[in-house]
């Protein structure tokens, strides 16, 4: 047997990381462009709501260096774009509803110029009445959905009617900008014959490549999209980078020249969506032993002004409004509200988070009128056996698991010993207090329409026994490609360093699904495992010929009974034998489904857990707040590569951390965003992570049926950041006791100090 | 037309003269006319720190500074950290700890913390969290890149 270690499963540095710390990773606004390249920027629009009189080009094409001003009538092709109806217009046609929509664009052949030239676009507004917030918009029946989504289960009457408590609560929760580093950015070259080649940063090349075409009227065939790398993505650039590459694309078609658009940080942060702000109205049954009887929950998300991805962003919410508890009796509701802001969009959790945020709040009162401490709240009310083992929509939850996570957290964190040194601590401290919160994260993996959850791969392997590996997923910093490629490696028996992952790109994988939805190694690692296999399946026999029988391919060695060859050695001998050396893979998630109208169904392929015990520390006079330390178990499966999970989850949790207490979107009263630049939205900085913190990965958790036995890591663990606002509760608990803690979210030191004050 | 200038300075070892518009900043100046795109731009308003050169050995944001201002200067950028080939400590900490994940803050904390480091060997946490504070990262949540910078500013202790 080969004594090669597998490449899965192991710790691995970022396979670009010698890139990255050199400056050497390109992205796209680092490509250099053919000599010419032109620029695309948008002339945007200042009003929420407006009828446009009249667009005056002319001064703008006037300037010496401006080639073109496109307007709405001069698209070739299509004129509207989305991810899921094509409601939102490439360029306003007769009418604008947010800051920010796209109303014309100015092709030149400097920024600077086309900054002068958006500057000189003089249009004229009839300003009219905009609707903002969820409550404005529900006053005025305004939603992006025809009806809302209900998922039921029980006899909630009965529930109320035997209740020892009737309690009943309101969750708001914010808006939250991606701030990816690299802002949005396209680069589209024109080639022969009529075709573009596209280079994006992207979560979905496929839909750049077909929105791109639409507007242009060509064939999909005629597009190539292409993506490097991408400097962060999160959500935002899952259906939103599709603008930006579109309106390049006039540039180039309208010129014959290459165009490139990458806007300034404050043009992307008001141009494009954010996370869905909700508004959530919840009544709870509750015995007396703090067990929840019955949920009966209303959410509303704001979808800004047109649907991009509001519908299954709400489904998401609802399928997690019990987070880890199991609900009896239950009704959800939800529904997208249509507002004059910029259409919000996919963003890590994808209604998840805003959904856990119901059962939180449930679990906080809960907590409040029995006396009960949440974290037992919370230990009592978990799924368990059958048939308290089934989610509101009737997928079966394995019991087992979270309570084995969360014996591992107390484990790890010395929770109970904590619980008194904390209580310790707030005896000895009048104004500085200390809490804790524990954090239960059940999370549903799979893209909930179900179609999407498929994906392809094409592999090739050359006769020197190195590879390239391309697939359907982008690389956007959360390891995709580190993991593609230890994938690959082990399939194919080479080592890591023989492994190339390719930039994606749809010539090489067609007809591909966004990375998103935390699905990017389950569903690619699947598909580029098969045409890893495809290719061995094809080497075997001639490897029996060659080293005897039960062949084992393994770290660039094919090693068989009678001896060993290496596979470059192998793969030349099946070249001369006129043997295919290289294949596609493809994967499709079997046996999900979820039926919208009954509410009822298997949406999920698994859940991904993890929990988190955080300790904050409260200064009751300023409303500061610290987190003193963070302790996390999280389940991965086996991991694919240790390295990467433990940063992702990190990562994760730090962005939660930032949504929940200082990343404060203001808009005005005429709905502009007033915090478009990082010196007036604040995420979280080095200083403000935790001085202590432990990640630890769920040992002995194959996930049967997915690559390698691991789970999806992407979002999941954002979640875990939730048990900030549990442990910020406690803490000004203790410094007014007894009394209802009411903190307003994003908990920052003002809705910290009005907490404590109110 | 803005007024054009003659600049004079030094990139990473070499001298550079190069006729201008007076008002090009720094990063547009390194990035679009001299084609060294490892410095970036994050947020164009000097508070994320992508964009972070050496400019005589002190840590500047390029986003903000007019390249006319550094007439006669000596600039650093990431593509001049590593002299020789081999990568700077700092670089060696930071892949080895798994400190970039999309990698696009990278090149303006190698940049910050070479000058930190250079500045002073052994910084305390305190130091290393101020001097770092100029820059965000939105994927990390910024324990493998202190762990990094720890480990270059005190080898050998736990980090």
């Amino acid at each position: 047997m080969s004594q090669h270690e597998a490449a899965m499963h192991r710790p691995s540095v970022h396979e670009s990381a010698h890139l990255h710390v050199t400056g050497a990773a390109r992205y796209v606004a680092d490509l250099p462009g053919p000599p010419g390249t032109l620029w695309a920027l948008a002339v945007r629009s200042p009003h929420a709501h407006a009828v446009i009189r009249g667009i005056d080009v002319a001064a703008a094409r006037a300037i010496p260096g401006v080639y073109a001003v496109l307007c709405a009538g001069d698209i070739p092709g299509h004129a509207c774009w989305g991810p899921i109806r094509h409601d939102e217009p490439l360029l306003a046609d007769g009418a604008v509803h947010a800051v920010g929509q796209a109303v014309a664009v100015v092709i030149a052949d400097s920024e600077a110029v086309g900054r002068a030239g958006v500057a000189a676009v003089g249009v004229t507004y009839d300003v009219l009445e905009p609707i903002l917030g969820i409550p404005a918009a529900i006053a005025a029946g305004s939603f992006l959905d025809d009806a809302p989504h209900v998922i039921t289960r029980g006899d909630l009457d009965a529930a109320f009617a035997t209740a020892a408590h009737v309690i009943e609560g309101e969750v708001a929760s914010p808006a939250q900008d991606h701030f990816y580093l690299e802002t949005q950015a396209a680069l589209v070259v024109p080639e022969e014959d009529g075709t573009w080649r596209v280079f994006s940063s992207t979560q979905h090349p496929t839909e750049i490549q077909r929105a791109v075409a639409d507007t242009l009227g060509v064939g999909a065939n005629r597009v190539v999209c292409e993506v490097p790398r991408l400097g962060g993505g999160f959500g935002g650039k899952e259906s939103q980078a599709t603008p930006f590459a579109c309106m390049a694309a006039l540039g180039a078609w309208v010129t014959g020249r290459a165009c490139r658009m990458v806007p300034h940080r404050d043009e992307d942060m008001i141009a494009t969506g954010k996370r869905h702000p909700f508004l959530s109205k919840w009544r709870a049954a509750v015995a007396a032993d703090g067990a929840i009887l019955g949920l009966d929950a209303r959410l509303w998300a704001d979808g800004g002004w047109s649907l991009d991805l509001s519908g299954p962003i709400v489904d998401r919410a609802m399928f997690h409004v019990d987070n880890a508890c199991f609900l009896p009796a239950v009704r959800i509701e939800g529904r997208a509200c249509r507002t004059n802001v910029t259409s919000n969009t996919a963003f890590r959790g994808f209604g998840g988070p805003q959904g856990m945020l119901v059962v939180d709040d449930v679990l906080r009162t809960i907590a409040e009128v029995t006396g009960i401490p949440e974290a037992d709240v919370l230990r009592r009310n978990l799924y368990g056996d059958a048939p308290r083992d089934r989610t509101p929509y009737g997928q079966a939850v394995d019991p087992t698991r979270l309570p084995r996570v969360l014996d591992a957290l107390d484990a790890r964190s010395g929770r109970s010993a904590r619980v008194a040194e904390v209580a310790a601590f707030n005896e000895r401290s009048r104004w500085v207090k200390r809490g804790l919160g524990l954090q239960a994260v059940k999370f549903g993996i799979s893209f909930t329409n179900g179609l999407l959850n498929q994906a392809g791969a094409t592999v090739l392997l050359y006769t020197d026994g190195t590879a390239q590996v391309n697939h359907g997923g982008t690389e956007m910093g959360q390891g995709l490609f580190t993991k593609m490629r230890a994938v690959a490696a082990d399939a194919l028996g080479i080592r890591p360093e023989s492994v190339r992952v390719m930039a994606t790109s749809t010539e090489k994988v067609p007809n591909t699904v966004a990375t998103a939805a935390s699905s990017g190694s389950d569903l690619n690692g699947a598909a580029v495992n098969d045409a890893c296999a495809t290719i061995v399946a094809r080497l075997r026999p001639l490897a029996i010929e060659l080293v005897g029988e039960d062949p084992v391919f393994a770290g660039g060695e094919v090693r068989g009974a009678r001896g060993a060859m290496t596979v470059a050695a192998l793969a030349s001998a099946a070249w001369a034998r006129r043997i295919s050396l290289h294949a596609t893979g493809f994967y499709a998630t079997p046996g999900i489904a979820y039926d919208r109208a009954a509410g009822r169904g298997t949406p999920f392929f698994y859940y991904a857990y993890g929990a988190a015990l955080v300790e904050v520390e409260v200064d009751g006079r300023t409303g500061e707040s610290r987190l003193v330390r963070v302790d996390v178990v999280h389940d991965v499966g086996a991991s694919l590569v240790p390295t990467i999970d433990r940063g992702q989850i990190e990562g994760a949790f730090v962005q939660g951390f930032g949504w929940l207490t200082m990343e404060d979107p203001r808009f005005d009263a005429a709905g502009r965003l007033v915090t478009h630049g990082p010196s007036t939205y604040k995420i979280p900085a080095s200083g403000d992570v935790p001085g202590a913190f432990y990640v630890d990965l769920l040992p002995d958790a194959d996930q049967p049926g997915v690559i390698g036995g691991s789970k999806a890591v992407g979002e999941p663990p954002f979640m875990l950041a939730i048990g900030v606002l549990g442990a910020l509760r406690d803490a000004i608990r203790a410094l007014r006791p007894g009394r209802s803690v009411r903190l307003a979210l994003p908990a920052t030191n003002e809705n910290v100090l009005r907490a404590v004050a109110g | 037309m803005p007024t054009e200038i003659t600049l004079r300075l030094q990139i990473n070892g070499e001298q550079v003269r190069r006729i201008i518009p007076a008002n090009r900043s720094l990063l547009d100046f390194i990035r679009e006319d001299l084609r060294l795109t490892g410095s970036k731009h994050g947020c164009d308003v000097g508070d994320c720190g992508a964009c972070t050169v050496l400019v005589d050995g002190a840590p500047q944001l390029a986003c903000i500074t007019l390249a006319a201002e550094c007439e006669g200067a000596a600039i650093r950028t990431i593509e001049g950290v590593t002299d020789g080939g081999g990568l700077h400590p700092i670089q060696e900490a930071l892949h080895r700890h798994v400190g970039a994940q999309c990698g696009y803050c990278t090149p303006g904390i190698v940049m910050a913390m070479t000058s930190l480091l250079e500045a002073d060997p052994h910084p305390s946490d305190s130091a290393i969290n101020e001097a770092l504070g100029s820059n965000i990262c939105r994927c990390t949540g910024y324990t493998k890149i202190l762990a990094a910078v720890r480990e270059v500013a005190r080898p050998g202790s736990p980090s």
